[in-house]
């Protein structure tokens, strides 16, 4: 059998046998009724949304941790400024180093 | 004045869906025609052809006026066709032995050298369908573009998003995948 002619005449009669452009009735209806049953998610929608949403307890976070903050300092007995405070941490061991003895 | 194409897409892209249906209604027989080039099975073709529009509204915000709306509309067709291809590439293995008897009198025609009669156009139709669900999806992508509807490399390469040295070395496979398959129906009809 002559497998290159074989294959030359079984491709003409595809090329011949062009498919058919026949388009079920009311195809465009069902595309558009598929569109509006499902809409494409809009990114910056989706996005405003969640942030919309994580804006309440964002605030309510922020007025826990900030009363929280302000009654504790209010509260505290500790005394000094906070450079102070800072000052003799960094240099509590030079503070507390004895003496060094000078060798004559 | 009927609404140019860009306004029509315009429209939807400002959110006025309906404004997609005359693209649908204009551009489905071709879809429909392309699609049926890969799938037999009626039901099969309107899955691909719908998944073809809604892929198509989706991704409408991507097309740029600078080329033609069909010809972005063809290659979103060809790529979503060959995704089912792919998809679908189960049962490829069929016996030659199951030629119905208007193929196998075509092939003994063939054989015999004698000219088939008419009607056995469409036998040949079915026995080309049945070697072309055979063969891979590359290979079928390739030769439905390349062999039967006559394009370029290059139209291949656009359509298909394959670099062109890509779509000759598909070719090239396809063609020798062709031919393996059609020795195996002569090996199991004639010898």
């Amino acid at each position: 059998m002559n497998l290159a002619e074989l294959e030359r005449k079984l491709i003409a009669s595809a090329r011949a046998a062009a498919p058919g452009e026949s388009v079920p009735y009311a195809f465009e209806k069902r595309i558009l009724a598929h569109i509006a049953a499902h809409p494409i998610p809009d990114s910056v929608a989706l996005w405003a949304r969640a942030l919309w949403c994580a804006a309440a307890p964002c605030v309510a976070v922020m007025l826990l941790l900030g009363s929280w903050s302000f009654f504790a300092s209010a509260g505290s007995t500790s005394s000094g400024d906070l450079s102070q405070q800072f000052e003799n941490i960094v240099l509590a061991a030079v503070d507390q180093e004895p003496p060094t003895e000078t060798v004559e | 004045m009927e609404p140019t194409e860009a306004d029509l897409i315009a429209a939807v892209l400002n959110g006025d869906a309906s404004s997609f249906e005359p693209l649908v209604r204009k551009y489905s027989p071709r879809i429909f025609s392309t699609v049926r080039r890969y799938s037999r099975r009626e039901s099969e073709v309107e899955d691909i052809a719908q998944e073809i529009w809604l892929k198509a509204f989706q991704k409408l915000k991507s097309f740029r006026s600078e080329a033609p709306f069909e010809h972005w509309l063809m290659r979103l067709a060809v790529r979503t066709c060959y995704d089912f291809l792919r998809g679908h590439q189960r049962n490829r293995e069929s016996a030659f032995s199951e030629l119905t008897e208007p193929e196998t009198d075509w092939l003994e025609h063939f054989v015999g050298g004698t000219e088939a009669a008419g009607e056995s156009a469409d036998a040949a139709r079915l026995l080309v369908q049945r070697v072309l669900e055979q063969l891979s999806a590359p290979a079928r992508l390739v030769i439905t573009l390349l062999e039967i509807e006559d394009r370029s490399v290059k139209e291949i390469s656009v359509l298909t998003g394959w670099s062109m040295p890509l779509v000759k070395v598909r070719a090239f496979r396809a063609r020798a995948e062709m031919r393996r398959i059609l020795a195996r129906i002569a090996k199991d009809k004639y010898l």
